[in-house]
């Protein structure tokens, strides 16, 4: 059963493909959930996930610099996190807080604009070049390796995969019961549902708004330091890159759908890494210079016949 | 009717959306247990006196006085804390929220009742207690306005506001509605509602109010309004 077949097949495409779509379905979430509550396209969300992925660094190299030694990447995005939460929260309040009764087009504008601000911004700061995240070649993780190799199915599954899997398991849980089981989770899809009856019902739609920037900042970091974990380098103009397979996977999943946005971002990490798949003879099916290519294809043909998504979300 | 149980008192009342005028001094007050209806034809500014007590459009000129004190120039939010429930008459449910998240929305501006608000809900719409788990966006039209109403009571309200409550429901579920309506009234909540069933509204209310064209036309008791020839035959529909 375990042939080179599938060995190849989980070890260089699924298990990439699953990473990937992890990251996706963390930035749509966010990307969602300001189109679901704010009610429009924010572009500047990528700019937080890679604003996210620098601060991660800086603190990294700053714990090197302190206790002569790095810390995980997991840890020294905790910082960012609270750091990113309050960029978002403060351009909502300058930036987008007084377009809120005005056409939908002028914040979509304001974020564009943030977009370009926040990503200059970080070039003066920390230059336009790559930056090496974490260095060195990641190594299979041994436990899972030796445990899988006696059921003769060697996964070679890096220690940095494993925890970015389980680390969006985790925040998937998290949310869900953000989402289901408390009182601000509900009033997010309440105010999702319909901003006007939240507010003839008394509900604090401010709070809520609040809320959805702690959420989706939260989210774009972790997917923004993930992003960096798995590629090992960041770059001021990764979360642009980011922005059109996490739009994809928003209106993949229906937009103003959360869980919508994390079965579109799987399915767009997914359909990307498999579609370099020898699927037909020996070449890959598509070249992956062209993955980015797939993401906008599914995009296109969604938009064209089912604008609404898998979970049936709202339509542009 | 003494003026220590008025609870709301609308006074010379000129509103309208941005520079579109649209109520030209409208009168009405509510008081202490009562069903107050207001009805009229379409295009009359009913449904607008609601939205200018819940602060949603421009008012020009007039007071709003809830239990004497003026709330006109509130933000909406603020009016609901201070005892206004209002159920609109379209989307006035929360779709992909269950029937009971719905309630415990109602409940934001004071949830610390909701448990037991909750289980007074369910008695007074049973058909709610089985459903309580399943998206409102899946209930009929009338249990969904079943869900809107019990929605609306989780808070202490001084008032009631109703806006068309029985549009676009069958028979049966008009007259569950109104009979609601009276039962909510009798447990001590006065309700104001807009109405295009007329004369089944004049019926269980207390007072009724007739606005044509933004203003008012007539006021009376229900009853002398059902009676009266010229109301019926103009806004009633009858052919006497």
């Amino acid at each position: 059963m375990w042939d080179s077949f599938g060995f190849e097949f989980v070890n260089y495409y699924f298990v990439p493909g699953l990473v990937l779509g992890c990251i996706y379905a963390l930035g749509a979430i966010g990307i969602t959930l300001t189109f679901g509550i704010l009610r429009f396209a924010n572009f500047a969300h990528g700019e937080i996930m890679m604003t996210g992925a620098f601060l991660t660094w800086t603190f990294l190299e700053l714990s090197k610099l302190i206790f002569g030694f790095y810390f995980h990447p997991l840890i020294a995005c905790i910082p960012s996190i609270f750091i990113a939460i309050a960029i978002a929260l403060s351009v909502d309040r300058f930036f987008y807080k007084p377009f809120r009764d005005s056409p939908t087009i002028m914040i979509v504008m304001a974020s564009f604009g943030m977009m370009l601000i926040i990503r200059s911004l970080v070039q003066v700061i920390w230059g336009p070049n790559q930056i090496t995240f974490v260095k060195g070649i990641a190594k299979p993780n041994g436990i899972l390796r030796d445990l899988s190799g006696s059921f003769d199915m060697m996964l070679l599954v890096p220690s940095k995969h494993i925890f970015i899997i389980l680390g969006t398991v985790i925040i998937m849980l998290a949310f869900n019961y953000m989402l289901t089981k408390t009182r601000i989770g509900k009033a997010m899809r309440a105010v999702s549902d319909s901003p006007d009856l939240a507010k003839v019902t008394g509900i604090d739609v401010e709070q809520v708004i609040r809320a959805t920037w702690y959420v989706g900042g939260f989210c774009a970091v972790m997917a923004g330091v993930f992003m960096a974990m798995d590629t090992q380098f960041i770059m001021s103009t990764m979360g642009f890159r980011m922005l059109l397979p996490m739009f994809a996977a928003a209106i993949l999943g229906g937009i103003g759908r959360p869980f919508g946005a994390v079965l579109g971002g799987l399915v767009i990490g997914f359909a990307e890494e498999l579609s370099a798949y020898p699927w037909f003879g020996n070449g890959p099916l598509l070249s992956p210079g062209y993955k980015s290519g797939v993401a906008f294809s599914i995009l296109v043909l969604m938009l064209i016949f089912r604008p609404s998504g898998i979970l049936k979300g709202r339509v542009f | 009717m003494t003026s220590q149980s008025e609870i709301m008192n609308v006074s010379n009342l000129f509103a309208g959306y941005g520079e579109t005028e649209i109520l030209h001094g409208i009168n009405l007050n509510v008081n202490d247990g009562e069903i107050v209806c207001v009805i009229g034809p379409n295009g009359a500014g009913k449904s607008t006196v609601l939205k200018a007590i819940l602060g949603q459009i421009n008012i020009r000129d007039g007071s709003i006085n809830l239990a004497d004190q003026d709330i006109v120039n509130t933000p909406t939010t603020e009016i609901i804390k201070k005892g206004i429930s209002y159920v609109p008459q379209t989307n006035n449910v929360f779709v992909s929220l269950t029937v009971e998240e719905n309630l415990e929305m109602g409940a934001w501006v004071n949830p610390e009742y909701t448990q037991k608000k909750l289980i007074e809900m369910y008695e007074l719409f049973p058909d709610l207690s089985e459903k309580r788990k399943q998206p409102a966006g899946s209930l009929s039209g009338g249990q969904r306005q079943m869900v809107a109403m019990a929605k609306a009571l989780m808070v202490n309200a001084k008032i009631l506001l109703l806006d068309e409550p029985t549009a676009g429901l069958s028979p049966k579920y008009r007259s569950e509605i109104f009979s609601t309506i009276k039962t909510i009234n009798n447990n001590g909540v006065p309700i104001l509602m807009v109405e295009q069933n007329a004369k089944q509204a004049l019926g269980v209310s207390d007072r009724g109010y007739i606005l044509v064209d933004g203003a008012n036309r007539h006021t009376g008791s229900g009853i002398d309004l059902i009676n009266d020839k010229e109301v019926a035959r103009m806004f009633l529909g009858s052919r006497e």
